[in-house]
């Protein structure tokens, strides 16, 4: 059968569980059939909007993230002129006091670092809107900025809350506001842009990775979009205009000429039809499919459908998904259980869909790392590539190592491991089914775990294992059920 | 096609037969085997097969990395020079703490590294002196971006490792591997993913260890080559559709998890001093000798950040170093494979010329990188940096790192540097005709 490449809804009645559990996958972490069932109980048309319309939501229980915004604060005048007396005089002592100075703060700003990472990936284990973070990760990886390189946790901070304002909101404003925001100003050197000498790397970039994409303007457009930048800079914690770094003289971009300062620049590239394209391309990719740089025919049309829509409203991003997660192509049998999972995702997605306890959240910090992904370190100002780069050989163990510790509490560096780590019981998983026989069981547990198609094969596996003893599925069965369910193939996929 | 229920009950050497049978339906061979079937094939019978020419399928490059940013000037000392003693009252090393070099007009080398010059006189190590490159940057993360990707600001996330082996070997699913938690970006290319683990025993699904029921029914779940069922659509063709890639990396991921933890339990000939770096280096032997098929193994040793109480620390680091290269070679000699493998060491960046008064010393520009092996123009190759002119206290490299990356890209793996690097760097004349 053909693959749908239609925008247009779903029939209603054609929202059932599978849908449900499809739709909370990919618009968020995944949840328990519980969560299912009440999203199949509201209907397609007010789940979706349940899911993007997020804040009708109550989040306030979530924790409240602590930021010092002098982490990194920068030496007073006073300090700069003893420090540097220091240094003139030779003395040695107080030379080494400043550099004692400089290592704790960048000791506390590793720590407030860690402090921020928990507190984002417990509210996508956590929050009642989970398409909130689901987009601004990835608007982290659209404007990627890294921790390494701008070396102050709170601007990286104040950038996730200018992603996190206009998650769902206008595009338009997160590109305005990204021209602005410290981090990234930081980040891609526009502080070292002036007119005198200027620096093309924000400008290179907003063109390239963050509206237009390759081959949609030319080196000279470049040039002159980094003139248009020149003196936006920062100055503790905040954005400043150097009046007298900026370019005034008149300069043309893509075609149009003026005096165009960065908001001009960013105006410019909003009119360009290949901003709504492109940008719908990367909303498609996070939701929908990772698809090649050649790309399927049907994801083009469906891509070109939704940039339609994102230009017709002027970049509003809600309209767009809500159109997305009801179309009959999102719920293709050839879009469902057909996505890898980010490493957030899947450690979200297991204690979300499973109930375990989340164990360490450093140690989850950590694997997330080791599988690619740490937060407010994206490798590159590309962004995580995602897809089938975030699997190889080493990453699948490691995730089915992880998945492993979630359910059952051992740590995969320790030898050994005792009942007293297990600290979770997975028998309400199967609450509420009433034909108890191991198949059905073994049918129920593959069904809320596994997304899309599995091969019979899996299943004789299962049904093997629990045989191979009394036939019985109690908690110590459910609990290697579990085990090798998540160590499939099909696991790392949703 | 072969029959997959059966598949789990061979062992490994009846697998690598049986993929031989199927080596046209590509999708059920694990990618790990792709080279090693193709190995055992008379070229004759097997016309489908392109030799790639002029690569030598068997040799191999090991990459140390020194991390923290290795002192140079207290590794290749230059004790004859009054300017080095001034600047570093509380940490220069005296004559009689230097060992001398051939060639080394006041030049020799830190006294904890006598395993070094060995290897040098050997005709089995030299150093490049004063490596770097324009407008260094001085962070650890920024720099260490640099020599992985040869970019500014880690480019767009891809290795120059992993981009050479995507030219010479992208079907090999073990091209490369790092003894470290996390893949080092060097090793990230369009195709070439490395493979990471500290402790093989990580390199595998800890879930057996807990029951042993569990083992084989995992193993059967890994191998088994299954279809989707007919009926559904798939979006995106092969070889890159998402749910085959996954199936194909979990078969690979079960034939080199065994690979690899039955090459390491087999150990090695000689023996090794302990260490960080030496234990690496011994499961790195132990690979090569069985064969793994392994392009590129990178291996790192850390602490090199020598801002305060340098002199012990730092003695202690280069003795490390040095021990672990050359129990290294002597394994490789002992098993005969010394000829097939070339070692790069390198750190992100050498340290300032002044000490601080913490008696230790600040990130720096300029270092020494070492290479080992008998296809080395062994020695001290390339000019000691200036102690006179200096660039904000900082030393001014002789040598492009790119340079020698590409040297060993064209004239050891063959390979098209240009395409990795972006631009032609002439390649640094730092090994022999091979």
């Amino acid at each position: 059968m053909a693959i749908s490449q239609s925008l247009s809804p779903l029939r209603p009645d054609q929202f059932g569980p599978d849908q449900a559990q499809h739709l909370l996958n990919r618009a968020g972490f995944g949840g328990t059939t519980a969560q299912v069932a009440e999203l199949v109980e509201m209907g397609l048309r007010e789940a979706v909007k349940h899911l993007v319309d997020y804040r009708q939501v109550d989040a306030s229980s979530l924790p409240k993230p602590q930021a010092d915004a002098d982490i990194i604060a920068p030496l007073t005048p006073e300090q700069r002129q003893r420090q540097a007396a220091a240094i003139r005089a030779g003395n040695e002592a107080e030379i080494a006091r400043f550099r004692a100075l400089r290592q704790q703060r960048k000791a506390d700003d590793r720590r407030q670092l860690e402090h921020l990472q928990q507190w984002w990936l417990q509210r996508m284990i956590e929050s009642p809107r989970p398409l909130e973070e689901k987009l601004v990760l990835l608007w982290h990886s659209h404007f990627a900025t890294n921790h390494r390189t701008v070396e102050d946790s709170f601007l990286m901070f104040k950038q996730n809350l200018l992603l996190r304002r206009h998650a769902n909101g206008r595009f338009s404003d997160l590109a305005f506001g990204i021209i602005r925001d410290p981090a990234m100003i930081r980040f891609l050197d526009n502080h070292a842009n002036k007119k005198q000498k200027p620096n093309e790397n924000l400008a290179r970039e907003l063109m390239e990775l963050f509206t237009l994409g390759e081959g949609n303007y030319t080196e000279n457009d470049i040039k002159q979009g980094a003139r248009a930048l020149t003196g936006y800079s920062f100055y503790d914690n905040e954005f400043q205009f150097m009046d007298h770094e900026h370019d005034e003289k008149p300069k043309r971009i893509l075609g149009i000429s003026g005096t165009l300062n960065g908001e001009d620049f960013v105006r410019i590239l909003l009119k360009q039809k290949a901003c709504a394209a492109f940008v719908c391309y990367k909303l498609y990719k996070h939701f929908v499919a990772d698809i090649p740089d050649q790309m399927p025919r049907e994801s083009r049309s469906v891509i070109l459908q939704m940039a339609r829509s994102l230009r017709a409203t002027d970049y509003r991003i809600a309209p767009v998904l809500k159109k997305l997660f009801m179309s009959r192509h999102f719920y293709d049998t050839a879009i469902v259980g057909s996505k890898i999972k980010s490493p957030l995702q899947l450690i979200a997605g297991t204690i979300r869909m499973l109930g375990t306890p989340v164990r360490d959240m450093s140690l989850l910090i950590d694997a997330a790392g080791t599988m690619g992904q740490t937060l407010f370190n994206p490798p590159s100002v590309a962004g995580w590539s995602g897809g089938n780069t975030w699997i190889n050989t080493s990453t699948l163990f490691i995730r089915q190592n992880l998945a492993t510790y979630l359910i059952t509490g051992k740590l995969p560096y320790l030898d050994g491991w005792t009942r007293r780590q297990l600290d979770y019981d997975p028998t309400f998983l199967t609450e509420g089914v009433s034909n108890r026989s191991p198949e059905a069981l073994i049918d129920h547990l593959i069904k809320i775990l596994i997304a899309g198609p599995i091969p019979a094969q899996r299943r004789t596996q299962l049904l093997a294992f629990v045989n191979e003893r009394d036939g019985q599925i109690k908690k110590d069965r459910m609990i290697g059920l579990l085990m090798l369910i998540t160590a499939m193939p099909e696991y790392q996929l949703c | 096609m072969l029959n997959t229920t059966m598949q789990a009950a061979f062992t490994r050497r009846e697998f690598v037969h049986r993929s031989l049978a199927v080596v046209s339906t590509a999708a059920t061979i694990p990618t790990f085997l792709h080279q090693s079937a193709y190995a055992l094939v008379d070229p004759d019978d097997m016309p489908l097969i392109k030799d790639q020419p002029g690569i030598p399928q068997d040799r191999i490059l090991v990459v140390v990395q020194l991390s923290g940013g290795n002192d140079g000037l207290n590794t290749v000392v230059p004790y004859g020079n009054p300017t080095y003693h001034n600047a570093r009252p509380g940490l220069a090393l005296r004559e009689n703490q230097v060992l001398p070099l051939d060639g080394g007009d006041g030049i020799g080398l830190h006294w904890q590294l006598e395993p070094l010059r060995e290897m040098i006189g050997e005709g089995l190590a030299s150093i490049i002196q004063g490596v770097g490159y324009p407008n260094p940057n001085r962070s650890h993360f920024a720099s260490m971006d640099i020599y992985h990707t040869c970019q500014a600001r880690g480019g767009k996330g891809l290795g120059w490792l992993g981009q050479l082996l995507d030219q010479i070997d992208p079907t090999n699913g073990t091209s490369l591997v790092a003894l470290s938690g996390e893949a080092p970006l060097a090793g990230q290319g369009h195709k070439t993913q490395p493979i990471a683990f500290e402790n093989p025993k990580l390199f595998r699904w800890i879930g057996s260890e807990m029951h042993a029921a569990l083992e084989a029914r995992y193993q059967q779940i890994s191998r088994d080559s299954v279809e989707d069922p007919n009926g559904i659509n798939t979006l995106i063709p092969q070889p890159d559709n998402p749910r085959s890639f996954i199936r194909r990396t979990a078969l690979d991921a079960q034939v080199a998890s065994q690979a690899i933890n039955e090459a390491v339990a087999q150990g090695s000939v000689t023996s090794y001093p302990g260490g960080q770096l030496s234990e690496q280096l011994r499961m790195v032997g132990a690979m090569i000798r069985a064969g793994l098929g392994t392009r590129v193994f990178y291996v790192g040793l850390n602490g090199f950040d020598t801002h305060a109480g340098q002199a012990g620390r730092h003695a202690n680091l280069l003795r490390q170093f040095a021990v672990a290269m050359q129990a290294f070679y002597r394994e490789l000699q002992a098993i005969g494979q010394d000829q097939r493998v070339l070692t790069l060491a390198f750190s992100e960046f050498g340290r300032r010329v002044g000490q601080n008064a913490s008696q230790g010393t600040d990130h720096g520009t300029a270092g020494p990188m070492f290479m080992f092996g008998p296809m080395i123009r062994a020695g001290l190759l390339g000019k000691h940096p200036s102690l006179a002119k200096l660039d904000q206290g900082d030393l001014i490299y002789n040598v492009d790192f790119r340079s020698v990356y590409a040297a060993v890209m064209e004239k050891w793996l063959k390979a098209d540097s240009r395409k990795v690097l972006g631009k032609t760097f002439r390649p640094a004349n730092i090994l022999k005709n091979v």
